[in-house]
């Protein structure tokens, strides 16, 4: 039996049901009890038509959960719910799904939690594992999710924007429990090209397979944090840079620029080189000028004053530095490694250490640890 | 994001409401507090930011290896426990702003008399795992 098989088929049986007169939050929880059955079943016992086993057993568990809430209120089972009715038609609601489970109603980790289960097809077991929380906790904050958006149309047009977010969210918080979330956010985004029309879509997939690319590289022994200019450039996956850097330029043709082909555009450009001293460092400035331009962000203006120091040397770095707020957590990084490139190696110690201490995640501590301990043993001039 | 709420016996700044130790509270007075405490508990749990919760004994001792083939040695128990962990909790949640605000809301657990006794809490944020995009 392929897992993912069963995973893909989910959100199409969550719209079958919808389509026979079911609402979200009980169609949801119906497949998504179908989907442990199957999990369980099918490895002894595979169905021969997947999908027609995933509805049938989603629709008698929705019907059981429908009778027993009619029973409980002592009312019929509500007309609306219609019998099916011969083969379903082949359309496909994923996408008013993903609109729906991003809803900019929803904090974003609810959307999260929400679009890997009713979308992704993951279990709550495996997000709760995934995110490390209780599966009750887990639990608990889809179903109050589910009920924020009841009664929210489906059939409109939903936000884009956000469902991008949540996808991107997904990718960066990599590879937690036995779920390979980065490849579950490409598997998704890589679904939703299929079935949008906007180029910023295909935008964040190559963002992420570019990304994806550097995957082996960017962790060595023991799980230690590997920065890009230290990154054997061998290991990157050549495929995924090919995929990726093709799909970034039928985006780019488009002529409708948004942030994440813009951020796709700087993965490219690293992509493309052998080494940071062979790096296009002055196009990858002018991508950040736009990203800026297109976000505002100060962490994109932190992250241009690095690119600025590699294409203008460390002191305009430092200038460019100047205007990005303190408060950014790798504030600190940067300024330590545009001081050490200014030869300013004191201070550069000094701020390595300070960087360690408002590091947000343990890799990037023990690395800005280690980089205070190089630069303080290095030889001053 | 995730946050550890760590509370003291006697921690912390400066106390805002000066009150006797538990252990001097009337039994109604102790089961208000503790029942405060759970109410909470089971209220992050059905919004979904509930991770775990521990209540710590102020018994327990500093311990360190004493080299090898040689017993750890120990020292304490504790002689000061004003400082000492009594409790943590750690919750999952959208912000610093809403750890705040539910730390905030711990914090006002009834003491003597029923009255909030507006103690000290500590908010830690968790060390994640590190993000793929950065550049």
């Amino acid at each position: 039996m392929n897992e993912s098989l069963l995973r893909e088929l989910v959100p199409a049986v969550i719209g079958v049901l919808g389509r026979r007169g079911a609402d979200f939050a009980s169609a949801e929880d119906a497949v998504q009890e179908a989907l442990i059955r199957g999990l369980e079943s099918w490895p002894d016992d595979p169905p021969r038509d997947p999908k027609a086993w995933l509805i049938a057993v989603a629709w008698r568990r929705f019907l059981d959960a429908a009778r027993a809430e009619a029973s409980r209120r002592g009312r019929e089972l509500a007309a609306k719910v219609k019998p099916p009715a011969g083969p379903a038609p082949d359309t496909d609601d994923t996408l008013q799904l993903y609109f729906l489970c991003s809803h900019p109603a929803l904090p974003p980790g609810s959307a999260v939690a929400l679009t890997l289960r009713a979308v992704g097809g993951l279990t709550t077991r495996q997000i709760a594992a995934a995110y490390l929380v209780p599966e009750s906790t887990m639990a608990q904050r889809i179903s109050r999710a589910k009920r924020r958006i009841a009664g929210l149309p489906l059939d409109q047009p939903g936000d884009l924007g956000t469902v991008l977010r949540v996808l991107y969210l997904v990718f960066n918080e990599g590879y937690g429990g036995d779920v390979d979330l980065a490849a579950e956010a490409i598997r998704l985004t890589r679904h939703l090209v299929a079935l949008t029309d906007d180029p910023e879509v295909g935008g964040l997939l190559a963002l992420m397979l570019l990304h994806h690319a550097r995957r082996a590289s960017r962790t060595g022994p023991g799980g230690r944090l590997v920065p890009l200019m230290a990154q054997e450039r061998s290991r990157w996956d050549t495929g995924l840079i090919t995929e990726g850097v093709k799909i970034l330029q039928a985006a780019l043709a488009r002529d409708r620029l948004g942030e994440y082909q813009a951020q796709a555009a700087i993965a490219a450009l690293h992509a493309d080189a052998r080494s940071t001293s062979e790096t296009d460092w002055l196009q990858i400035v002018e991508w950040y000028d736009e990203l800026l331009r297109l976000t505002g962000s100060p962490v994109v203006r932190l992250n241009r004053a690095v690119a600025v120091g590699e294409a203008d040397g460390p002191q305009a770095g430092l200038k460019a530095l100047a205007e990005v707020s303190p408060d950014l957590p790798r504030y600190a990084a940067v300024r330590a490694y545009l001081h050490e490139r200014a030869g300013d190696l004191e201070h550069a110690g000094d701020l390595y250490a300070e960087a360690s201490r408002v590091a947000t995640s343990v890799p990037e501590r023990d690395h800005l640890t280690r980089e205070a301990a190089r630069v303080r043993q290095l030889p001053r001039p | 994001m995730k946050y550890l709420l760590l509370k003291h016996y006697r921690g912390g700044p400066t106390p805002a409401v000066d009150y006797a130790p538990m252990d001097h509270w009337t039994p109604q007075e102790v089961d208000a507090h503790v029942q405060y405490m759970n109410d909470f508990a089971a209220r992050l749990d059905e919004t979904g930011e509930f991770v775990d919760g521990q209540a710590l004994s102020p018994e327990g001792a500093f311990v360190r290896s004493d080299g090898e083939g040689r017993p750890p040695v120990t020292d304490g128990p504790f002689a000061e426990t004003k400082d000492l962990i009594a409790g943590w909790m750690v919750i999952d949640v959208e912000s610093w702003d809403r750890a705040v605000e539910l730390a905030g809301e711990l914090s006002a657990a009834p003491g003597p008399g029923g009255e909030p006794i507006h103690e000290w809490l500590e908010v830690r944020p968790f060390l994640g795992e590190s993000s793929t995009v950065t550049e």
